[in-house]
């Protein structure tokens, strides 16, 4: 393709990305080194039906000749970043010198809120990624080798947790669970234990939301996997059958590596959705036991008090999560392009 | 007032925004434009389509009832000329408007058209009158009298009686008797706002926004709180007004706290079990270690006037919203919608709770700018206590640092 039209080509896409990737995301790096302005204070009395009683109030003039000509809010620089809400670097330095042992050191990291939460991301995401990348793969396997006459409907079935909206899929789930629900109860009976709630255990609130997320991104996996196979080329499988290869050879020798660069396309996508977890934990009411940092940025957002600022800082911080977490995919991805074109 | 994403999905179903009826009233508008946005209950309705009413060619009315107007009418305040000419609005939403100065004060208006509201009904801060109340609310008892009367044990007036009267309805086969809204999110803040200050705490020192909230009143309140945790259904942490409604009404439980906005529908019958809601008694909230006063919040519901409109817009807002809340929209349908602060109302069962409450002397909800701010740290780190992984002066201390951490953010701390 000539440079010129390569260049018209991509323009469109070009643009549409700089409107709604690169600006915002500068936006918000903007936004998470300014705070408000010094809210100024003033005692006074407030009356309601209730009756009177000393309050205090923002001064909102004088608040307002605090912040003339400076819109952004106060420079803070990395402030946001580093207090107990999110990164809690002097926190930590406390916790280190005063911990009894790198069980209770560990114990205090993780009742912070960042690190509190980054340990059920990091998790959700070292779960649900593989095992929702292999259902999916499985699924695709088994549908690729039913008679066609059933694929059909085999497929709008796999496809289900896809197209059900995840708010609603969560909630079914989540009555599903309920301790009076279909599952609960079986639980409580296989457990022996009619005091059981999923709902109130951490440990089975954690399971129950990987259940869901692997529940609910197999079928993207199982769709490009089923495409995936229909492009294996059928003379290779053959030349495999001739020369003797077991069902699990071919499986192993063709397939696989025919579907490696899908796979590492799903690892990508799947590693970045889930590291971005929220809606199940905000339908599962699951904030007592689960946190991610898209359920901060949210509880930031909606709060009385709206906190722009710290959204803001962990939503650089979810980028710079995403990034690190790529990084290997992506490095390894690159060195085998090299190898290809040298 | 809660917030979740399901409110949001409803919100998008309902509360979409509505033109005004064919209803007309003669309010005394003469032009301008009013748009009013609210949140979505049946006094709230009933205020907004009186208001509506007052629509005719030269004066448009229209209303948005959403439960999410508390994320949408201080954007919609914002723009000069704003959205939203009028908002209907809480005790806390009016601290987030006030702050920011998006709401106008109303003496002038009351000077030139509203002679006739009663002072009792305006909220007043420094001497201005900010908002005019209409209804009152708060979270009370409730209690099922045939399984308090089945376990001998009278309806309880401090919270260690609940305690009591709670472990006997157990006894009686009653698994999970006390019902309570702890879900994480907004409303387990709110439980620790009610005990805290019931037990006489105080969540800052005085004129400044530095936290108090560590010391032993809020280990009692937490301590109390976690009682309490005892003798509920074991996925407390998840339950919100919806599902403790759904749960009295399925008769689970035999006490409950919840807000009185729900006790209409706790005691119309339409969908309790039998023998649920003609047993079902709205009471005064207990008081807790030692007070003399119930230990909840009292909250109004009112409406106030944008800053950024025009004066014509505002005189007409301001028109519309006091036909609103005229005595002439108390009907017998009505009556019951509310704990109405509108002259003329007569209390019906439901609303003895309330009535009860602000007559025992509760504490209004706290208005200092930064409350929204300690609120929502106690609410995401009570959790912690409760399920066991830390003890309460931990999480007193984790509440301290975070509201610190937000409130130093917001520019309400050095």
């Amino acid at each position: 393709m000539k440079h010129k039209t390569f260049l018209w080509f991509i323009l469109p896409s070009a643009v549409a990305m700089l409107l709604f990737i690169a600006l915002p995301v500068v936006s918000v790096l903007l936004q998470s080194v300014f705070a408000p302005h010094e809210q100024v204070i003033r005692e006074v009395e407030k009356c309601d039906v209730f009756g009177c009683k000393k309050s205090t109030t923002v001064d909102v003039e004088a608040t307002a000749a605090l912040s003339e000509g400076a819109p952004l809010g106060r420079f803070v620089g990395t402030a946001i970043y580093t207090d107990r809400n999110h990164l809690a670097l002097s926190e930590i330095g406390a916790i280190w010198s005063s911990s009894k042992g790198p069980g209770d050191f560990l114990d205090q990291i993780f009742n912070l809120p960042f690190y509190g939460a980054l340990a059920f991301t990091l998790t959700y995401t070292a779960l649900v990624t593989p095992f929702a990348i292999l259902l999916g793969f499985c699924i695709a396997l088994a549908v690729n080798a039913i008679p066609r006459l059933l694929r059909g409907p085999a497929i709008f079935f796999s496809l289900l947790p896809m197209i059900v909206t995840p708010l609603v899929g969560a909630l079914i789930l989540f009555w599903m669970v309920d301790a009076r629900g279909i599952l609960g109860v079986a639980l409580q009976s296989l457990a022996g234990d009619p005091d059981l709630s999923v709902k109130a255990s951490t440990p089975l609130m954690w399971a129950m939301l990987i259940v869901y997320g692997v529940w609910s991104s197999c079928p993207f996996a199982f769709v490009v996997y089923y495409a995936g196979l229909q492009t294996v080329p059928q003379d290779t499988l053959e030349s495999a059958m001739i020369d003797g290869a077991t069902r699990w050879q071919r499986l192993r020798y063709v397939i696989i590596p025919h579907l490696l660069p899908l796979t590492t396309f799903l690892v990508l996508i799947k590693i970045m959705d889930n590291f971005r977890v929220f809606e199940p934990i905000v339908s599962f009411n699951g904030g007592a036991h689960a946190q991610s940092l898209s359920y901060f940025i949210y509880a930031d957002l909606t709060a009385t008090n709206k906190l722009l600022s710290s959204a803001a800082a962990t939503s650089v911080l979810t980028i710079l999560g995403v990034i690190v977490l790529l990084s290997p995919v992506i490095v390894r991805t690159r060195r085998s392009f090299a190898r290809a074109a040298s | 007032m809660t917030m979740s994403i399901r409110g949001l999905a409803l919100s998008a179903l309902w509360g979409t925004t509505a033109l005004a009826g064919a209803a007309n009233a003669d309010c005394g508008i003469a032009a301008g434009k009013v748009s009013i946005i609210g949140n979505d209950f049946p006094a709230v309705h009933t205020v907004a389509d009186a208001a509506a009413a007052c629509g005719t060619g030269t004066v448009g009315v229209k209303t948005n009832l959403t439960k999410d107007h508390e994320k949408l009418n201080a954007p919609g305040m914002t723009a000069n000329p704003a959205e939203y000419s009028a908002a209907i609005i809480s005790s806390s939403s009016l601290v987030t408007l006030m702050s920011a100065g998006l709401v106008r004060p109303l003496d002038d208006l009351i000077a030139a058209h509203g002679a006739d509201i009663p002072r009792n009904q305006m909220v007043t801060i420094d001497g201005k009158v900010m908002a005019v109340a209409f209804m009152a609310n708060a979270q009370h008892m409730f209690y099922r009298k045939d399984l308090l009367d089945a376990a001998g044990v009278a309806p309880p007036k401090t919270y260690e009686e609940l305690l009591a009267a709670a472990g006997k309805v157990r006894d009686g086969g009653t698994a999970s008797p006390f019902c309570s809204t702890y879900g994480v999110g907004w409303n387990l803040g709110q439980e620790f706002v009610n005990m805290y200050l019931g037990m006489g705490g105080a969540f800052f020192k005085p004129g400044t926004a530095e936290p108090a909230i560590n010391n032993e009143k809020g280990v009692a309140a937490l301590e109390m709180m976690k009682a309490l945790s005892g003798y509920m259904n074991p996925d407390f942490l998840t339950f919100d007004s919806n599902a403790v409604t759904a749960e009295w009404e399925a008769g689970n439980c035999a006490i409950a706290t919840l807000w009185g906005s729900r006790a209409g529908v706790l005691m119309d019958g339409k969908e309790s079990a039998p023998g649920v809601a003609e047993n079902t008694m709205a009471v005064a909230t207990p008081s807790a270690g030692g007070s003399s006063f119930p230990a909840t919040t009292l909250w109004w519901d009112g409406w106030s006037i944008a800053t950024n409109v025009s004066d014509e817009d505002a005189a007409a807002s301001f028109l519309a919203m006091k036909a609103g809340i005229a005595p002439s929209i108390l009907t017998p349908d009505t009556m019951g919608q509310a704990v109405w602060m509108i002259e003329g109302y007569q209390p019906t069962p439901a609303a003895q709770g309330v009535a009860e409450s602000i007559a025992g002397g509760a504490p209004s909800y706290p208005m200092e700018p930064y409350m929204g701010a300690m609120h929502m740290a106690a609410d995401g780190n009570i959790a912690d206590f409760l399920t066991g992984k830390e003890d309460a002066a931990t999480a007193l201390a984790d509440i301290e640092a975070a509201y610190t951490a937000a409130a130093k953010e917001g520019g309400f701390l050095k």
